[in-house]
This record gives C-alpha cells, structure tokens and sequence, in this order.
C-alpha cells in the first residue's frame, strides 16, 4: 500500500504550499498519474482521504488526469502508445520496446480559497 | 526527535549492533497547528504546483547515491516477494566476497532484526530497519541506517528491502542498481503480474535452480516475460543453496564494484 506513502508526500507539498500561498482550504487537487506508474488512483483517493482529515486539504476532491505510456518500438521506429509495462507494440506485436514516457506521478496544480 | 531531518518517532525501528532501539518516521507532517475553519464562499483560485510525488523521497535518494560515491561504495537494492531466498543468497555471497572486499548489509523487513543477525553471523555489518506496517523501504529510511553503518569504503552495501513485489519498486533508494530475485518455485509469468517491479530491475537473479528437475517451471518462458517487461534486463540463473551459476553473480558484483571505486578514484583525482 505504498499509495499511503504518496499521500502523506502530497499532503505534505500541500501544506508546504498553504504555508507559502496562505489559503484556508483545498478544493481540487489536480495530479497527473502515468499510465506506466506504480499508483492505483483508487487507492490513491482512499488514502488520501484518510491522511488529509484535519487539515487544510480535507474534502478535497482528487482531479487524477491519467498520462498514456509512450515507448519506442526498435521495430517500428517509431513512438507508440501502451497501456501497461509487458504490453506489445500496438502496430507490429513485437516487445522490443523502450519506455519514454508515462510514469510520472506529480501534483499539477491546486483550487484553494 | 531526529537531529538530521526533525523527524518525530513513529513505526520505524533502525537496530544495529550496538543500538538497542532508535525509532524514526518517515512521514513529515508539518501541521501549521491551528484550527482552520472553512468558509466557502471565499473566491477560489487555481495555483501551479507541479511537484512530482516522489520529490522527497527522490531528494532523499540524491543524498545516499551522493554518499555511496563519495565512498565508492557499489549500493544494490535486492528486491523480490517472500520467500524468494534472498536472506540466504546474501549469507553465502558475504562467505564468498567477504575477504575479496569491505560488504555491508541494510535488511528491511517489517518485524524482528533476525535476518541483520544471520548478516552478522556471516561476519559483516548489518543494520536492520523494521517499517512496521511500512510495505518498502524509503530513501530517508535508509538515509538513517546509513548514519548507523559502520562500512569501509570500496565496498558491496546490500539493501535488502521488504519482501514485496510492488511497493519498493516505486522508491529510489539511491542505489547504482535494482536487482529482483525470482525463484523457481513461483509461478512462471509473475514478470507479468507484477510488471514494474521487473520494468525497473536492471538485474534478475532467477534462484532455485537446484529444484528445477522436481518442478514443471519453465525458465526460458520466464525470462521471455520478463524481456517483454523489460527488453533490457540482464538475467542470470544460480542456486544460492548449491552455488550452481553464482560465480556468475559475484563477477556481476565485483565489476559493478570496480565501476563505483573507478568514479571515486576520478572525482579525488
């Protein structure tokens, strides 16, 4: 359950952020998770009510945007778009593949008051 | 409270040697520690963050790869599910390196500093971290144990994180490499159940291979899964309890060794 770790880092730029921007409460917490990335959105959710109750970021709403994978099949030569990481490439079903792109887990931006 | 980072005393327990029990967090929560209370209809209004997750953890990591290099240390994060054999793995790669170079262990494990005292039996450094109900091992966790070491430079540190094929491969510890044990007495397509622990490995070490004539486990089946994980995995085949392949292990060890004291030995000129 490493998604309670994350939500005690999130709740901690959260609050990092509240001490610098002085708002009272958080409405929207917008996140970018990638596709490729360890994180289970529900469980992110789940954790993070829990973590964040009693202070400035509770109630709020967790805006996930999921980012696609992105690898580079040697095949191909080209980027392709891939769901999970074991997955082929969607145009030759070959495995050779780079991952580029989609593992970020990162807060993009807050709704606060 | 920690003197390093302030942080406060919770679930995690760093044991060594010597330390009877020294207990630190992981989690920083700094509260501003008065009550807020909410009212609504205050205009709401949109700040830019863009800070990744893991940023505290990464910055942690930063610290110990900047640790491992002043030393020339070669730091590898074994990872693997239970009962992979990684605990005897390391017992008989310690008996085997230990007069060639300075080892090092840092066991995870949730509860007990059994697996620290079989490291020290084998006659080497051990600390043990229990997370508790902790499922990894982070970076400031070991950032701690690091503190508690006693290890001379030049040498193999072995993380031994929590067994556990999901969490840790999420959390950079500041290691040069991951490697994930797999024995053959577990299913074959687990590189495919649990697909980023092998996306990260660099290293799998397939163990058990003494039992493949008792099992139906297909090793070229399982390392195709992991290549389509992972294209560019090394793997290598060994029994920790026979010795079959391991000559190959320690020479994996010993080059990724010399690569660690080289860059040391170009940094201090």
């Amino acid at each position: 359950m490493h998604e309670m770790s994350l939500s005690q880092s999130m709740l901690e730029i959260i609050q990092e952020q509240a001490a610098v921007n002085g708002f009272q409460y958080v409405n929207i917490v917008r996140l970018e998770i990638g596709a490729l990335s360890c994180v289970e959105p529900e469980a992110l959710e789940f954790c993070f009510d829990s973590v964040s109750r009693g202070t400035v970021a509770e109630g709020a709403t967790l805006e996930i945007v999921r980012v696609p994978g992105r690898a580079w099949c040697w095949n191909c030569s080209h980027l392709v778009e891939v769901e999970r990481h074991g997955d082929p490439c969607p145009d030759c079903s070959r495995f050779e593949m780079q991952t580029r792109s989609g593992s970020e887990m990162k807060i993009k931006e807050l709704e606060v008051a | 409270m920690c003197s390093t980072c302030g942080c406060g005393t919770d679930e995690v327990k760093i044991t060594g040697p010597e330390s009877s029990s020294q207990a630190h967090t992981q989690h920083h929560q700094h509260s501003h520690g008065h009550h807020h209370t909410h009212s609504h209809d205050t205009e709401t209004r949109l700040l830019q963050v863009e800070q990744d997750l893991l940023r505290k953890n990464n910055e942690y990591a930063d610290a110990n790869r900047r640790f491992f290099s002043r030393r020339g240390m070669f730091a590898v994060n074994l990872m693997s599910s239970p009962g992979s054999g990684k605990t005897t793995l390391l017992v008989n790669t310690i008996h085997a390196l230990k007069t060639s170079f300075p080892v090092a262990v840092i066991e995870g494990d949730q509860q007990t500093s059994q697996d620290a005292e079989r490291i020290r039996s084998a006659g080497v450094p051990g600390i043990q971290i229990n997370t508790g109900k902790g499922c990894h091992l982070d970076a400031h966790m070991v950032g701690h144990a690091l503190e508690q070491l006693s290890i001379e430079d030049n040498g193999v540190l072995f993380i031994e994180n929590v067994g556990n094929l999901v969490c840790p491969a999420a959390f950079d510890l500041g290691e040069a490499r991951k490697v994930v044990v797999m024995s053959v007495t577990e299913g074959e397509d687990k590189p495919l159940k649990y697909p980023d622990m092998f996306a990260v490995a660099d290293l799998l070490l397939l163990n058990k291979i003494d039992l493949l004539p008792h099992l139906t486990f297909d090793p070229d089946r399982c390392i195709d899964f992991a290549k389509r994980v992972n294209p560019g995995i090394e793997i290598l085949r060994l029994s920790a309890l026979s010795g079959a392949g391991c000559d190959a292990w320690w020479a994996w060890l010993d080059s990724g060794r010399a690569t660690a004291r080289a860059a040391r030995a170009a940094v201090d000129g």
